[in-house]
């Protein structure tokens, strides 16, 4: 088989050769620059290229090579606190390559190879060991990194194993005489394997209100978070990454702006991990390739994000993984397959934009890995509609596979009603399997509760119906008190504001302490109205003005306490 | 512009459609190299490669392809568009495939530089977070512009986006430094009236001595638009990141460079997008407006203001949606408040800065500067919810507190909206309107404000 071949046309991001006879998606070497591509496409002696580099300047005649493998992503310690581009090429390496601007045809390695890292082996000599089994471990700041045996060796014996400082290139074991080094090489395209799937049952808990509440997401699910563009789809994001309960967080910057992840950047190192006490960039992988970066890169970038994702599933943690934003990436497939004068579907996506979306959605799983160890990938894909309208393909056929729809409301946005996620039109699937863990781990009324919360929105919405047309005066005085109720749960416990010091993180434990609160408001207004007290003097109890500020002060929980006893002592001086 | 090398001269165009010659039987030609065409006159007129195989190269031609036929010669230039770029172009007037407009001399380069630009590595990026004042309370007080931002102006036909655009480019400074400032004007498809307003006024303010003018105007070659940009971009990154400098770049109007990658597009019979317009289009305009910025280590910045105009008044077509995706927010403007007579006619509840937060405070504007431009917008939004309620019901079914709100709704647009073309407020002047109209309602109602600045900035 030939590896050596020319240019025959470049069209943009899509190059066609001649004389390679290539797999599909080995990646191959273009133009005497040695821009990297990977085979997308065979047409009888032609094999058309999506090249991961700017291709301006390059010309016909000049020679491909393929190297016969595929796009693989390199894993082993030295992944945390990375920042790559959408094909593991780690940014700061980039720069002090090439400065501050990204040229083409350098190529720098996802891992350190000449950092040492101190292994420390948890088999021994003589031991039968399998595919995915914990060889022995490195310390990655304050993560336990565990060295897995490579899927590629399914069973064998270990001849040698070492402790010490090693390279990710040096053999740390000989399995069966074969040479083990703490880096593995893995195909992007491809999920890693399990031994057994679950069924998520413990929410991925993120200090969002409305989130761990109302529209939980299963740590091992999948959430799509779509919404015109400024109504908060970056910024949940982020406070996801920041705040959730997951080990590890990959985070994927799929076609959008650099300032986000310069923000990422000088954010992320400086928060503190509340549970290791650590930088938060300590269990996170950042993949930025933003919108002006090449496109095929883009389209790489979410798979490479997954499989680093799956790595640390394997070792036994929970991942989150967060992808902003899904439909770049489905642009990507869109501007690459019009290039290839594929025939479109709908909107000018490619036929297999659900296929792909699928196979992506699915590699989101709790698990029991090959080693022994439970672990899961929660993925949370941001999808920006075209004009909001969520009857575009990407969105349709996300929410046809998510079990989680956050939706974002431009309406909310105008009103500074943050998060901007519509309680009416938001929906989780994973109700029935979570409630067990919120009576046992929050409270057994939790869920009770949150239905009643539920239900008095339902209700405002029904009675804003009937303001909009005879005003809000004659209601009946029950309902003007739904309308108040309603208010503070929205304007108390919906909003949060992801930049408040205090607001931007809300642990669960308060989470019922303030939704019990706004119960006890209404319980105590219902007594009122029934002992003849006046809907004005019920609604202007000043202790509202102090619980809507509660949120805000350092000393919440002891705030929020006080409040209930205001609510008492106020409500009894009304005479309840 | 640039050099030409010698190379072989070929007459073998195949076809020509719309902007596109189709030549044959060349020796390998450069995606995306420089190419002349000469005619039977002698004229010369420039393209640039779109697709190039061994068999056939396709040629998109700037200046349109009139007056081409087939027996017109073409010849690859053997590298892709450079701009000759010096600090001599400020003050400088120049055509939309820069040429120069003005009689004045060629320009001699200090540099030549590749107008596509490269991506600046998202490592290398420094946090856009210096307050920009412009003096218009709408941006300053509820939409804050910072240093190094693209915050486009979603505008509409007859609307004043350019007024607005002048003013700002007249009065934005950062409080308190005194640094080298540049304006990169790029017109394309403008108007020849357009040209004139902003020629007349660069000239009436001395501006023009700071400024370097790229004009593509309405008549010239709409694929020369295509260009444009890339040549204003390219010389402000070398003002900025060569030459230090903070740069300013207007561009108007990005509605006309969609029209002409629509254009293009369609000649090249691609499958096309939403209405029409390119599937890559979001990737095209990211490369246009992610090149705005502050990079670690560097001195200068690059701010875009960006005017678009929606077809049809809408924010979901195509031009303002994407654009929206990629931009740090935007400002947009009303009809309905353009009509009645209050300028600039911005709609808050739209807008929306989203560096706003890094570029606002205590030590950068004012402690108090966040809460009360949430508590305006979300008592600014009920309030004009309850316009239309009152419609319905009349005003005497609200209650005291509703009409608070509804009353406060009118003071916003009336004190904090509305403003002189040539009225200059400082930051403080705009939070100290805000809260004279914010102590119209009931402390009870300020909800999104923390104590402490009630009782520090509240006068009743
Ligand atoms: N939870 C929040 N709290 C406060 N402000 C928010 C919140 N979410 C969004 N915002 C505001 O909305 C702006 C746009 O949000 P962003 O996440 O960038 O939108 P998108 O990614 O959907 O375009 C932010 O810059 C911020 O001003
Ligand atoms: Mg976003």
């Amino acid at each position: 088989m030939s590896t050596e071949g020319v240019i025959y046309r470049v069209a943009g991001p899509v190059v066609t050769a001649k004389g390679i006879s290539p797999k599909m998606y080995d990646v191959v070497h273009v133009g005497t620059e040695k821009l990297m591509g990977e085979v997308i496409k065979i047409v009888g002696d032609y094999s058309i290229i999506q090249v991961y580099e700017n291709t301006s300047g390059i010309k016909p005649g000049e020679p491909v090579s393929n190297t016969g493998l595929p796009l693989v992503v390199e894993l082993g310690p030295g992944l945390l606190t990375s920042v790559y581009d959408g094909i593991q090429r780690p940014l700061p390496v980039l720069r002090d390559k090439m400065g501050d601007y990204i040229f083409r045809g350098v190529t720098a390695p996802g891992l350190d190879r000449k950092k040492k890292w101190d292994f420390t082996p948890v088999v021994k000599k003589g031991d039968e060991v399998e595919a995915g089994q914990v060889l022995g471990t490195v310390m990655e700041g304050t993560m336990l990194h565990k060295i897995m045996v490579p899927i590629s060796i399914k069973k064998g014996k270990i001849d040698s194993i070492s402790a010490g400082m090693f390279t990710v290139e040096d053999t740390i074991a000989e399995i069966d005489g074969v040479k083990v080094m703490m880096m593995q090489k893995w195909p992007v395209r491809v999920p890693r394997p399990v031994s057994e799937k679950y069924q998520p049952d413990v929410p991925l808990i993120t200090g969002l209100r409305v989130l761990d509440t109302m529209f939980p997401l299963a740590k091992g699910g999948a959430a799509a978070i779509p919404g015109a563009f400024g109504t908060g789809k970056t910024v949940t994001q982020q406070s996801l990454a920041k705040y959730s309960d997951a080990q590890i967080v990959v985070y994927i910057g799929c076609g959008e702006r650099g300032n986000e992840m310069t923000e990422v950047l000088t954010e992320f190192p400086e928060l503190v991990d509340p549970k290791t006490g650590q930088s938060l960039m300590n269990r996170t992988v950042l993949i930025a390739n933003t919108s002006n970066m090449p496109v095929a890169a883009r389209e790489a970038s979410v798979y490479t994000g997954m499989t680093i994702a799956e790595y640390f599933r394997d070792m036994g943690y929970d991942v989150a993984l967060m992808a902003d934003s899904t439909s770049r990436w489905a642009e990507a497939m869109r501007e690459i397959s019009s290039r290839l004068e594929e025939m479109p579907g709908e909107e000018g996506y490619p036929a297999y934009l659900s296929g792909r979306l699928s196979e992506f959605y699915e590699r989101a799983c709790r698990a029991k890995s090959l080693c022994g160890e439970d672990g899961s990938i929660s993925v949370i894909g941001a999808v920006s509609p075209p004009g909001g309208d969520l009857s575009e393909p990407v969105t349709q056929n996300t929410l046809r596979i998510v079990r989680v729809f956050w939706a974002l409301d431009t309406k909310l946005r105008e009103r500074r009603h943050f998060p901007t996620i519509n309680w009416l039109t938001s929906y989780t699937m994973y109700n029935k399997q979570l409630e067990g863990w919120y009576k046992k781990n929050v409270a057994e009324d939790f869920p009770q509760l949150k239905s009643w919360a539920m239900q008095v929105l339902q209700k405002e919405s029904e009675l804003q119906e009937i303001v909009q047309m005879v005003g809000s005066d004659s209601l009946p005085d029950e309902q003007k008190i739904t309308l108040e109720v309603a208010k503070m749960i929205r304007e108390i416990y919906l909003q949060q504001n992801a930049y408040h010091p205090v607001d931007c993180y809300c642990p669960i434990a308060r989470q019922y302490v303030m939704m019990k609160l706004i119960k006890k408001y209404s319980d105590l207004a219902e007594k009122a109205l029934k002992a003849g007290i006046s809907v004005e003097k019920i609604a202007y109890v000043p202790v509202r003005q102090r619980f809507n500020q509660a949120k805000y002060e350092e000393n919440i929980d002891s705030e929020l306490e006080a409040v209930g006893k205001d609510m008492d002592t106020q409500f009894a001086a009304l005479g309840v | 512009m640039a050099n030409v090398k010698v190379s072989k001269e070929y007459k073998t165009i195949s076809q020509i459609a719309g902007p596109l010659v189709f030549v044959k039987k060349t020796d390998p030609v450069g995606y995306q190299e420089m190419v002349n065409v000469r005619l039977s006159d002698g004229s010369m007129k420039r393209g640039q490669v779109l697709d190039s195989s061994e068999d056939l190269v396709v040629v998109q031609i700037f200046e349109g392809t009139t007056g081409i036929d087939r027996a017109a010669s073409v010849r690859f230039l053997g590298e892709t568009m450079k701009m000759p770029v010096s600090k001599d172009m400020l003050g400088r007037v120049l055509s939309g495939a820069g040429e120069p407009l003005d009689g004045g001399s060629k320009i001699i380069p200090e540099k030549e530089l590749d107008i596509e630009g490269a991506a600046i590595n998202p490592w290398a990026r420094d946090s856009p977070a210096d307050f920009i004042q412009t003096g218009i309370s709408t941006i300053d007080g509820m939409n804050t512009l910072v240093r190094g931002q693209k915050l486009p102006i979603f505008s509409a036909s007859g609307l004043p986006h350019n007024e607005i655009a002048l003013q700002i480019a007249r009065q934005a400074k950062v409080i308190g430094e005194n640094e080298e400032f540049a304006v990169v004007f790029i017109a394309m498809g403008i108007t020849n009236e357009e040209k004139q307003m902003f020629m007349t006024e660069f000239e009436r303010t001395g501006a023009l001595k700071n400024a370097v003018v790229f004009l593509n105007l309405a008549d010239d070659p709409a694929v020369e638009r295509i260009v444009t940009p890339r040549l204003g971009l390219t010389t402000a990154e070398y003002m900025a990141f060569d030459l230090g400098m903070q740069v300013l770049v207007i561009m108007t109007d990005v509605t006309n460079y969609c029209e002409a990658l629509r254009q293009v597009g369609a000649a090249r019979e691609e499958v096309p997008g939403r209405r029409g317009y390119p599937g890559y289009m979001y990737t095209d305009l990211a490369q246009l407006y992610e090149r705005a910025g502050k990079i670690k280590d560097k001195k200068g910045s690059i701010t875009q203001i960006p005017i678009l105009s929606m077809p049809g008044d809408d924010i979901t077509h195509p031009i303002p949606d994407l654009s929206g995706y990629i931009t740090e927010g935007q400002i947009v403007l009303s009809r309905e408040l353009h009509r009645s007579g209050i300028y600039p006619p911005v709609n808050v509840s739209s807008s929306l800065s989203r560096l706003m937060n890094s570029g606002i405070g205590k030590g950068k504007t004012r402690d108090d500067h966040k809460a009360v431009s949430d508590q305006m917008y979300a008592a600014y939004a009920e309030g004009k919810d309850l316009r239309g309620l009152v419609a319905i019901v009349g005003k005497d079914s609200l209650s005291a507190k509703d009409r608070k709100l509804l009353d406060f709704a009118d003071l916003f647009e009336d004190r904090i909206v509305r403003q002189g073309v040539d009225e200059d407020r400082t930051i403080e002047d705009t939070l100290n309107i805000a809260w004279d109209i914010l102590k119209e309602l009931d402390v009870d109602q300020l909800n999104r404000i923390d104590r402490k600045y009630i009782e520090k900035y509240l006068k009743k």
